[in-house]
């Protein structure tokens, strides 16, 4: 009965996922994933072992206030914060549960203390060394997205050997646990493994957060299925591996976006302060600069306008003046949409919920394979926070660190409207040859100001 | 008893695998502007250790590994709440094109 009801809630889960491929179905999916939950929890409580409900049911309800309270006042714009937190209490719930499941096996099942299956060793010791590096590594993420430490790679001398030794070791303490079944070897395996999770992320650089947020999703799918293993749980196993592939292919979704391999972004260390040679000679080319009315005036009278929104976008929170400016655009008969970029913000789908909460309605919004061949069809291409995205060095110049990265056109459209706080390098430090082109228009300021101004003088 | 846990090990690892390679095409088919509430239910979901938890949590009285298991059970309980209700909130703004919008604001 029970592997019964745990197998309904893993199929109900897959059906979360699949609800996934549209926004009409997806709604139905959440729930279904919901539903999923309560089977699980409800099943589990059934079990003869389980008495506590008072001590549970108090636990469930401190643990679901703060985290409705949170999900409830979260700004859209700080979701990969909130998602890179969340990530790192999977991680301590894993290494909790595995704890849980070495001081008292007979709870599990697994063994008597000081006699636990040798398997069961192995399978806890993974998901508490899986566990301890998704904690550690979402906490930094975490810092960094928020701000709170310094998104640019910290990158010194023989890191990754040090990394590798690190793991070593940490295999090594896993082989003296499994035959020795000390607590403290136990302990040192967490706190070597929250040690490793740090330096693992230590040196990838804000902009590659997209790729570390989804590698951390994917290690919290493999902790909870380490944990799965131990307890010889199909439910935990199965719900592991959806989580795992689904985070190891958004991670790869987000690689091939900045045409790079996991592995480059893993050893990190990439963008922030390299300076570049192309900066250098642009410094004396002219720059065309405008404002607000010049960019109102020039989409006035455009057919066609595509709106390719960045991580600025999110910074300043303009989607809603944005999204203003793009409503007045469309009464006056031009055709507007939006263009997403794969990477495009600090996590994958991050600008379409920003677009979505802004009341943007998602037809409108296209990414990067279906709306790239109309470019050279459309009158003006209006960028706004976003730039190493756009930058044409990825198809030309061989030697540009975003060199085979793929681009959105956006100076195949007649004019181009670049809407930026400064003259600054996108992330990746390469500076942009797009805006000193004849028919590009720098917009410089906040990218709500700016939209907020074209809005008054598209009224006026 | 040796030759019983290795069976459940391989049974394990049957389920293993073919979750991955349902995990695969599911995923592969969420369009990729669902991204983000993808990552809330996944977070919501893998959650779902809170069965480990509530079992070590489940005996009487009061000892390390039931104290270790409430706490589990408050972490993903923060989880399940939180990525399923913002994944809510995610998913209730993306709208179809309506005539005339109405904004809230």
């Amino acid at each position: 009965m029970v592997a019964i009801l745990y197998l309904i809630s893993a199929l109900l889960f897959i059906f979360a996922l699949r609800g996934l491929s549209h926004p009409e179905s997806s709604r139905m999916g959440n729930i279904f994933g919901v539903i999923g939950m309560i089977i699980a929890v409800f099943t589990t409580l059934m079990f003869k072992s389980v008495l506590s409900y008072y001590e549970i049911g108090a636990a469930i309800l401190i643990g679901g206030a703060i985290g409705s309270f949170i999900a409830l006042r979260i700004e859209m714009t700080a979701l990969p914060q909130l998602v890179a937190a969340f990530h790192s209490l999977v991680g301590l719930a894993a290494v909790f549960v595995a704890a849980a499941a070495f001081y008292d096996p007979v709870a599990f099942s697994i063994g008597k203390v000081g006699s636990i299956k040798t398997a069961s060793l192995v399978e806890m010791s993974i998901g508490t060394f899986i566990g301890a590096i998704t904690f550690s590594g979402s906490v930094l993420a975490f810092g960094k997205l928020q701000g709170t430490i310094s998104g640019k790679p910290i990158v010194f001398k023989f890191q990754h050997f040090i990394n590798a030794l690190i793991f070593l070791l940490i295999i090594f303490l896993i082989v003296l646990f499994v035959i020795n079944q000390s607590p403290t070897i136990f302990w040192t395996i967490v706190i070597v493994s929250i040690l490793l999770g740090f330096l693992v992320v230590i040196p990838i650089g804000g902009a590659d957060m997209p790729v570390v947020v989804s590698m951390l999703n994917s290690y919290s799918g493999w902790a909870a299925c380490g944990i799965g293993f131990t307890l010889s749980n199909n439910l935990l196993i199965i719900t592991g591996a959806l989580v795992g592939a689904s985070g190891a292919i958004l991670s790869y979704i987000m690689s091939k976006g900045m045409n790079r391999s996991i592995i480059n972004v893993v050893l990190g260390g990439f963008g922030g302060e390299q300076d570049t040679s192309a900066s250098k000679d642009n410094s004396d080319k002219i720059v065309k600069q405008g404002n607000a009315e010049d960019a109102a005036y020039i989409m006035k009278n455009a057919d066609s306008v595509i709106i390719v929104p960045g991580y600025g976008m999110a910074v300043a929170q303009a989607q809603h003046a944005l999204r203003e400016m793009g409503d007045i655009l469309k009464k006056e008969g031009i055709e507007v949409r939006y263009a997403i970029h794969p990477v495009a913000g600090r996590m994958p789908g991050h600008m379409n919920v920003l677009l979505a909460e802004a009341n943007v309605p998602y037809e409108e919004v296209l990414e990067l394979d279906e709306i790239n061949h109309d470019f050279p069809m459309t009158e003006v291409s209006f960028v706004i926070g976003a730039n190493d995205v756009t930058n044409p060095a990825a198809k030309t110049d061989e030697s540009s660190p975003i060199f085979g990265m793929p681009i959105l056109d956006v100076e195949k459209s007649q004019s181009v409207l670049f809407v930026k706080r400064s003259m600054a390098t996108g992330y990746s430090g390469v500076d942009n040859e797009l805006f000193y082109r004849d028919n590009t228009t720098m917009l410089f300021g906040d990218a709500k100001k700016m939209c907020e101004d074209i809005v008054k003088s598209l009224s006026a | 008893m040796e030759a019983h846990s290795s069976e459940v090990f391989v049974i394990g690892l049957t389920v293993f695998f073919l979750a991955c390679i349902i995990g695969y095409y599911v995923v592969w088919s969420v369009t990729p502007a669902l991204h983000s509430p993808l990552m809330g239910v996944t977070n919501a979901i893998s959650s779902v250790i809170i069965v480990g938890a509530i079992l070590a949590a489940g005996p009487q009285g009061f000892d390390t590994s039931k104290i270790f298991g409430l706490i589990g059970v408050v972490l993903a309980s923060v989880n399940i709440f939180g990525g399923f209700l913002v994944t809510y909130r995610m998913l209730s703004m993306f709208k179809k094109k309506t005539k005339k919008t109405k904004e809230k604001e």
